[in-house]
């Protein structure tokens, strides 16, 4: 029967996220089951403690307030518009609202009941995970593992929502797999798969897979003693298989094992577990064919003879990182990927210039990564940051020494500018005489940095902790970094004037139409991601390593480590790594599509899922700041 | 006697319906369900014209029910092709088209004891009241709502007399789906919430005062 009304609705739903990943046949039914209200400008939609209602609701027409009440102060959370979903906690918990949700003008809602989206989560991942982070946004701590675990209970295929594949490279698979009858005995089928060196075998009847058989199976079962190895395979064997089509996508297989928590997929004729084995595919398999196009950018960077190769190689991981964003990889195994070819054309710009010169280094000397490329987080070419530690020598023979390693250091930033990394504009370089010293001289350096942290000293300070080794001796580097965390140590007070300057940069609220919503209710129309949302999550990160002496750059990372030295805080850090991972990607993302660094973020050309997805990000931000506020009693320190 | 005699005659969903109106209703506008309806017509003319189209949906708790929606076409003897332009609806079209009995028992069964609400609801009533009576049947028996007459009750409202494209602008309804009679019954549905929080904004609105004529009172 026609329907009018609901395919208005659907028209107007399909548009908006998370409806538009549903398929049209299941949207079509959700919307003939859409209750609309309307409500008076200031109409109240629930109360905070309210029971929770039997719909969650889309914004059709008009905006929403939603406000908490904290201590009898009314404290407004967000403003929602058209398109924006509210009101989403029963669908995750079966919880009373925590904030209340009112009518910001007069306001059209689409009600869009409960029940259905239960079966809607559990057949569209990607509809769980965007549920996930709209409903983060107003949660204290979005992205936690707290509430990944709780949401949506049972459902294992969003376990792991971070990892969102939607590669569509089609998956490698083993085209010949090892097989074996029913009938064989287990230790015939032991013997097969350690000829063949595999971790599993399929046992078979007519070419069809009946099940399968992996080095766990026989640690659990035989090893255990519960089944003698002359007990035939189909005693042990799990049955049935984990079935795919021969057209599986790295997307898919991702999913399917993560859904069935399987580490071997059979791959069938037709998909089915009833028609011949063709193949089978390996968690291995997936691992191999995310590594194979970096690890061969690699093998040519190390058999590059000249500057202008390594170039055209950093153009191709470009390209790679372009892929990779749009196939949605994970942004740490970006990261690393990106840094290991960063970190791989240096090396072998140090090695070319060596050559050049024609003379071995005098002394032992670390080549060092400074900023996002100490920290590994460089995804796009942005500007040279680095420094040369050499170690001590006599004055006597100083100049020497010097003058050999300020000539390397030219040489290796030239190179670097050529395959394009610009030079630092504030010449925080290896060639510059200031940033190519002794190991002495840097522990000096680092020691009038804490003990005296003026303005500019503190803002080094930010750059230069951040160091990573790239080249070199490894002692040196290790010293330098003790140097810093005994410094520090004694100057505790350095950490508040650091947390200080940390705080500059608060996140804002959300996003209202075109415009930020900040926490003091002014609106501004672009965004800068990189000082408003990445930096304090990387100024956070380091803060709290250093207090901690932990000797790693990379955010993410650090974050990691924080989780394990503070459990008590373990879904705060977590929330901001995921953040940072998020706003990471973004940024990567808008700068590759602008051709520039993706500092600046234009709102207007953002969706709704990517300001709400950005949105997302700020309020770890604000938490962990008020972290730093409490711990560092930044509030004593002055104004700097 | 003989309404006896003719009512026992009647099909059982018109007895159906007979005995639901007759049931007592909660007089409070939260429990009682609104029908929201409208017809498209080959014209105006109540005796000669013929209802192509009924749309409706369902209002229950201050809340717009899709699924308590409903939507038909009438297979048609009559047509008139210059009223093709407004509705759009052909003779021949690929829409499933009912009987008017058949639409008729339908739209019986689906309204049951509600409140019918409609934009100038004489002229749909009427339309329906005369296929009725095709029918040998009697006419409507529900209490009914013109949007338009309880936009007068708003106010400084009272002179006023708009169509419902006039009343969409002044109300922020976009207009999809405008002349079709589910379209229009839904722009109808959300008008009547838009008056009735008005109405209760400016005063302590009374089940009873939905049906109370406007401006009577300057004509006694």
């Amino acid at each position: 029967m026609k329907n009018t009304i609901s395919e208005r609705i659907f028209d107007f739903l399909k548009n908006y996220p998370p409806f538009n990943l549903i398929s049209n046949a299941t949207l079509l039914e959700v919307s003939q089951k859409v209750e609309i209200q309307y409500f008076e400008k200031d109409q109240i939609i629930f109360s905070q403690n309210d029971n929770p209602h039997e719909h969650f609701y889309i914004i059709y027409q008009g905006s929403v307030r939603l406000y908490r009440f904290v201590e009898n102060e009314k404290h407004i959370l967000d403003i929602c518009d058209e398109g924006d979903l509210f009101g989403l906690r029963p669908l995750i918990m079966n919880e009373n609202y925590v904030m209340g949700a009112s009518a910001n003008e007069e306001t059209i809602l689409y009600g869009i009941p409960i029940v259905l989206f239960h079966d809607i989560i559990l057949n569209y991942p990607k509809v769980s995970q965007f549920l996930i982070a709209s409903f983060a946004t107003n949660t204290r701590d979005p992205f936690s593992e707290k509430h990944k675990g709780k949401l949506f209970a049972n459902v294992s295929a969003i376990q792991k929502i971070d990892n969102s594949f939607a590669e569509i490279q089609s998956a490698n698979y083993n085209r010949k797999p090892i097989t074996c009858s029913s009938d064989t005995s287990i230790q015939t089928a032991c013997i097969i798969m350690t000829k063949n060196i595999i971790n599993s075998i399929i046992i078979i009847e007519n070419d069809i897979p009946i099940g399968i058989i992996t080095d766990k199976d026989i640690r659990t079962k035989i090893g255990t003693g519960l089944y003698k190895i002359t007990s035939n395979v189909n005693e042990i064997m799990t049955s049935p298989v984990v079935t795919f089509p021969q057209n599986i996508s790295v997307a898919e297989a991702q999913i399917m094992i993560l859904k069935h928590k399987v580490s071997h997929l059979c791959i069938t004729k037709d998909g089915t577990n009833k028609t011949a084995l063709v193949g089978i595919l390996t968690q291995q398999d997936l691992i191999l064919t995310q590594g194979n196009n970096p690890s061969l950018l690699i093998k040519e960077i190390k058999n590059a003879k000249d500057t202008e190769t390594l170039k055209h190689i950093r153009t191709k991981a470009s390209e790679l990182t372009k892929g990779y964003l749009e196939q949605e990889i994970p942004i740490y195994f970006v990261t690393k990927v990106i840094s290991e070819i960063n970190t791989a054309i240096t090396k072998k710009a140090i090695r070319l210039s060596v050559s050049e010169i024609g003379k071995e280094p005098p002394v032992k000397f670390s080549w060092l990564a400074l900023g996002s490329q100490g920290r590994k987080e460089q995804l796009l070419m942005t500007d040279q940051d680095n420094a040369l530690v050499f170690e001590n020598v006599t004055p006597a023979e100083y100049n020497g020494v010097k003058n050999y390693f300020m000539e390397l250091a030219e040489k290796v930033t030239e190179k670097l500018n050529m395959v394009g990394f610009d030079y630092c504009p504030a010449n925080i370089m290896a060639s510059n005489p200031k940033w190519c010293i002794s190991l002495e001289e840097w522990e000096q350096q680092f020691e009038e940095w804490i003990t005296d942290p003026i303005a500019e000293k503190i803002l080094l300070s930010i750059i230069f902790f951040d160091f990573e080794l790239v080249s070199g001796d490894e002692t040196l580097y290790n010293k330098m970094a003790e140097s810093v965390f005994k410094t520090i140590e004694k100057n505790l007070i350095f950490l508040s004037f650091l947390g200080k300057i940390t705080l500059d940069n608060p996140p804002p609220l959300g996003f209202f139409k075109q415009f930020l919503v900040e926490q003091d209710g002014e609106n501004k129309d672009s965004f800068d991601i990189k000082s408003r949302a990445i930096r304090p999550l990387v100024d956070a990160a380091r803060i709290l390593s250093l207090h901690h002496n932990l000797k790693i750059n990379n955010t993410i990372e650090r974050y990691e480590k924080l989780m394990e030295a503070e459990p008590q805080n373990r879904d705060l850090f977590e929330s901001c790594a995921n953040a940072f991972k998020i706003l990471l990607q973004f940024r990567t993302s808008q700068g590759l599509a602008n051709n520039d660094n993706g500092k600046f973020v234009d709102i207007n050309s953002l969706n709704k899922a990517d300001r709400l997805k950005l949105k997302s990000c700020f309020k770890p931000i604000k938490n962990v700041q008020e972290a730093i506020k409490l711990r560092f009693k930044t509030s004593q320190i002055p104004q700097i | 006697m003989i309404s006896w005699f003719k009512y026992n005659n009647y099909p059982i969903f018109w007895k159906e319906y007979s005995k639901k109106c007759k049931q007592k209703q909660p007089k409070s506008i939260e429990n009682t369900r609104f029908v929201v309806f409208d017809t498209e017509t080959t014209g105006l003319d109540i005796a000669d014209d013929r209802i192509l189209s009924i749309g409706a949906i369902g209002i229950f708790k201050n809340t717009i029910d899709v699924a308590d929606g409903f939507e038909i076409y009438i297979k048609q003897n009559q047509f008139k092709a210059e009223t093709v332009e407004i509705h759009g609806i052909l003779k021949e079209g690929k829409l499933t088209k009912l009987s008017e009995a058949k639409a008729m028992e339908n739209f019986i069964a689906y309204i049951g004891n509600a409140v019918l609400v409609a934009h100038h609801t004489a002229f749909d009533i009427a339309m329906i009241n005369a296929a009725l009576k095709r029918l040998n049947l009697p006419k409507l028996k529900n209490k009914t709502i013109d949007t338009g007459i309880l936009y007068k009750k708003l106010e400084g409202k009272k002179e006023s007399h708009f169509n419902l494209d006039v009343l969409c602008k002044e109300f922020n309804i976009p207009k999809h789906d405008r002349h079709t009679a589910a379209g229009d019954a839904f722009i109808t549905a959300l008008l009547f919430l838009k008056i009735i929080s008005k109405l209760r904004k400016e005063r302590n609105l009374h089940y009873s005062d939905l049906f109370r004529v406007s401006g009577k009172e300057g004509l006694l």
